[in-house]
C-alpha cells in the first residue's frame, strides 16, 4: 500500500469537490425547472385534467421511458455531440452539467407527475366545488398539496446525481468520482479512496437531512 | 339570501365499461328556501350524484337543477365558477387542504371572490368564532380531531355566505358525540343565516336532529319524501320503514313479542301516540266506556326536530265484543293496528 502525499492530495481534493458541487447544484435547478415543468405537463394532460391531450401525454411518456432505463454511462456518451454543441467541449464538469441534466429532468418529471397524480381528489373537488378554475386548482391545490412528497422526491434525485457525477468523473467530467478512480483506486491508494467516500457519504447525509427538513415544513 | 333548489326530471346515467349504469332516474324535488332537507337512502341509491347536480360537480343526463331560478345544469365557465361560489359544500371526508392552516382554508373561497385582504381577515375571524375555533388559526388541518376539521369544512363552505348548503355525509365519519356537534351546527347555520341546507346522509339519528323534511331513495328514484315528523311516524315504503326502525325502536320486533307473548296472551294493539291536539286521555277514557282493562306492553315516544312521535303497543283484556269495540272506537282517536296474534 502507497504512502498517500497529503500535500498533493488535498488541493485535489478540494478542488473535486468544487467540480462535484457544481455539476450536481447547477444540474439539480436546471432539472428541477425542467422536470417540474414536464411533470406539469404530463400530469395536466392525462385524461380528465385541464389540458387533456393523449398526444402530448403520449410523446412524452414516450420520451421520458426511453431515457430513463438506458444506463447514465451510455446517455452521457451518446449525448456528447449535444454536449458539445451547447457547452463548445465534452470534457470536464462543465460539460457534464448536460447529460446529468437531461437524466434529472426526465427523473424528476416522472417524480413530480406521480406526486400530483396521488393528491387527495377530494381536495381538488373542494377546489372545484368552491368555484375554483381548473387553471386555479392546479397552482393553488395541486401544487401546494405535493409539495411535501415533492421535496423528498428531489432530494432522492439530489442524491443520485451525486451518484451520476461519479460516473461523469470516468468520462472526464472531473470531480469527487473521478479523483476516487484516478487518484486512489488506479494507485491502489486506499486511503484516498476512503477519504473520498468519506466526504460523499458526509455530503449525501447532508443533503438528505436537508431534504427531510424541508418536507417537514412544508407538510406540517 | 335563502333559494329553493329544483330537480326537474333529472336522470343520470353512468358508462361503465360500455355498459349504461343508471345513477339517477327521473327525479323530480323541490326544496323550500330556508329549510333543512335531508336525503336518505342506502349506498348506491344515488343521493350523493343527486346532491352533486346541485353544484355541477354531476351534469344530469336529462333534466334540470335549479337553484333559485338559475339553472345550474346549463352553466358553463365563468358564470359556473361564480354559481358554485353561492353554493356551499361540506364533505364526508372534510377535504381540507393540507398545506394550508385553518385560516387560510377558509380564505381560500374569500380569496376566489376576490375580497380585499383585510375584509378577508374580518370575515375568517368571524366564521371561526361562529364554529368555536378561534384559537385554532393557525393550526394545520392534520393537528385537529375529525369534529373540528369538519367545523373548519362548515366555516369554509359558509365563507362567501352562500344561498344553499349541500352537505354529503357530513358526518358519516364522526363520533355519535361529534357528530351532535356538527349538526348542531348545521341547524345553527340555518337558523341564524337562513341557508337552506340539503343534506345527504344513510344516519336516520342525523334527520330526525335537524331535518324539516325527507325524501328517500331508492335505485335512483325518490320512493318517499314528506316532512321529517310524517316520514317518522307514518313511513310508507320498506325502505323508510327499515330506515325509522333502525333508530326508534317504538315496535316490537318479532323476538320481544315472543317475549311479550309468553305472558300478555291477550289482544294486542299498536297505537300512535305523539304531538296531540288537546290532552283528552282518550286511552283509559275509551277503555273505561267499553268496560275494557289495558296493559302497556312496549312502546316509545322520540322527538324529531319540532315534534314528538311514538306508538304503544298495548294489551286489550276484556270479553269480545268490548274488545273489538275499543279497538273501533280508538281507531276513532288515533291510528291503530292490531299486532297479529
Amino acid at each position: 500500500m502507497r504512502v498517500t502525499d497529503f500535500n498533493a492530495f488535498l488541493p485535489r481534493l478540494s478542488d473535486a469537490i468544487f467540480e462535484t458541487l457544481l455539476m450536481v447544484a447547477v444540474s439539480f435547478l436546471l432539472a428541477g425547472v425542467v422536470g417540474i415543468l414536464l411533470g406539469l405537463v404530463l400530469y395536466a394532460s392525462r385524461k380528465g385534467n385541464l389540458l387533456e391531450s393523449r398526444t402530448v401525454f403520449a410523446v412524452l411518456n414516450f420520451v421520458i421511458n426511453i431515457v430513463r432505463p438506458i444506463p447514465f454511462l451510455i446517455v452521457a456518451v451518446s449525448l456528447i455531440p449535444l454536449t458539445r454543441a451547447i457547452m463548445g467541449t465534452s470534457i470536464g464538469p462543465v460539460a457534464a452539467i448536460v447529460p446529468l441534466t437531461v437524466v434529472a429532468s426526465m427523473s424528476i418529471a416522472r417524480i413530480a407527475e406521480s406526486n400530483l397524480v396521488s393528491v387527495d381528489p377530494g381536495a381538488i373537488e373542494a377546489g372545484a366545488a368552491m368555484g375554483a378554475s381548473p387553471l386555479r386548482i392546479l397552482f393553488t391545490i395541486v401544487v401546494p398539496e405535493a409539495l411535501g412528497p415533492l421535496t423528498l422526491g428531489m432530494t432522492y434525485i439530489f442524491v443520485a446525481l451525486v451518484d451520476a457525477t461519479a460516473v461523469a468523473g470516468v468520462i472526464g467530467g472531473g470531480g469527487l468520482g473521478d479523483l476516487a478512480m484516478r487518484y486512489g483506486y488506479q494507485r491502489f491508494d486506499w486511503l484516498v479512496v476512503a477519504v473520498i467516500v468519506v466526504v460523499l457519504v458526509l455530503l449525501v447525509q447532508f443533503a438528505q437531512a436537508l431534504g427531510n427538513w424541508v418536507a417537514r415544513k412544508v407538510m406540517h | 339570501m335563502s333559494q329553493s333548489v329544483t330537480f326537474e326530471c333529472v336522470s343520470k346515467s353512468f358508462e361503465h365499461r360500455g355498459r349504461t349504469v343508471p345513477a339517477l332516474d327521473d327525479v323530480s324535488l323541490t326544496i323550500d328556501p330556508g329549510d333543512i332537507y335531508a336525503i336518505v337512502g342506502y349506498s348506491g341509491a344515488g343521493k350523493s350524484t343527486l346532491l352533486r347536480t346541485v353544484n355541477a360537480l354531476e351534469r344530469p343526463t336529462t333534466g334540470s337543477v335549479f337553484v333559485g331560478e338559475k339553472e345550474i345544469s346549463s352553466l358553463r365557465g365563468k358564470s359556473l365558477l361564480s354559481a358554485r361560489q353561492r353554493i356551499g359544500m361540506v364533505f364526508q371526508q372534510f377535504n381540507l387542504l393540507r398545506s394550508r392552516t385553518v385560516y387560510k382554508n377558509i380564505a381560500y373561497p374569500l380569496r376566489l371572490a376576490g375580497l380585499s385582504e383585510s375584509d378577508t381577515i374580518d370575515r375568517v375571524e368571524e366564521l371561526l368564532d361562529f364554529v368555536g375555533l378561534s384559537d385554532k388559526a393557525l393550526q394545520y388541518p392534520s393537528q385537529l380531531s375529525g369534529g373540528q376539521k369538519q367545523r373548519v369544512g362548515i366555516a369554509r363552505a359558509l365563507a362567501t355566505r352562500p344561498d344553499v348548503l349541500i352537505s354529503d355525509e357530513a358526518t358519516s365519519a364522526l363520533d355519535p358525540e361529534t357528530t351532535l356537534e356538527v349538526l348542531d351546527l348545521l341547524k345553527r347555520v340555518n337558523e341564524e343565516y337562513g341557508v337552506t341546507v340539503l343534506m345527504v346522509t344513510h344516519e336516520m339519528d342525523a334527520v330526525r336532529e335537524i331535518a324539516d323534511k325527507v325524501a328517500v331513495m331508492q335505485s335512483g328514484r325518490v320512493i318517499e319524501e314528506g316532512s321529517a315528523s310524517s316520514v317518522f311516524s307514518d313511513p310508507q315504503t320498506g325502505t323508510a320503514k327499515r330506515f325509522v326502525a333502525s333508530v326508534l325502536r317504538h315496535r316490537p320486533d318479532p323476538r320481544s313479542l315472543s317475549t311479550i307473548r309468553k305472558v300478555h296472551t291477550g289482544r294486542l294493539v299498536e297505537v300512535r301516540v305523539g304531538d296531540r291536539e288537546s290532552n283528552d286521555p282518550f286511552l283509559s277514557r275509551i277503555t273505561r266506556e267499553h268496560g275494557v282493562d289495558f296493559n302497556i306492553v312496549y312502546g316509545g315516544v322520540s322527538e324529531s326536530k319540532d315534534s314528538l312521535f311514538g306508538r304503544l303497543t298495548i294489551e286489550l283484556l276484556g270479553a269480545g265484543p268490548d274488545v273489538d269495540a275499543t279497538i273501533a272506537a280508538l281507531r276513532r282517536a288515533t291510528d291503530v293496528e292490531e299486532v297479529a296474534a
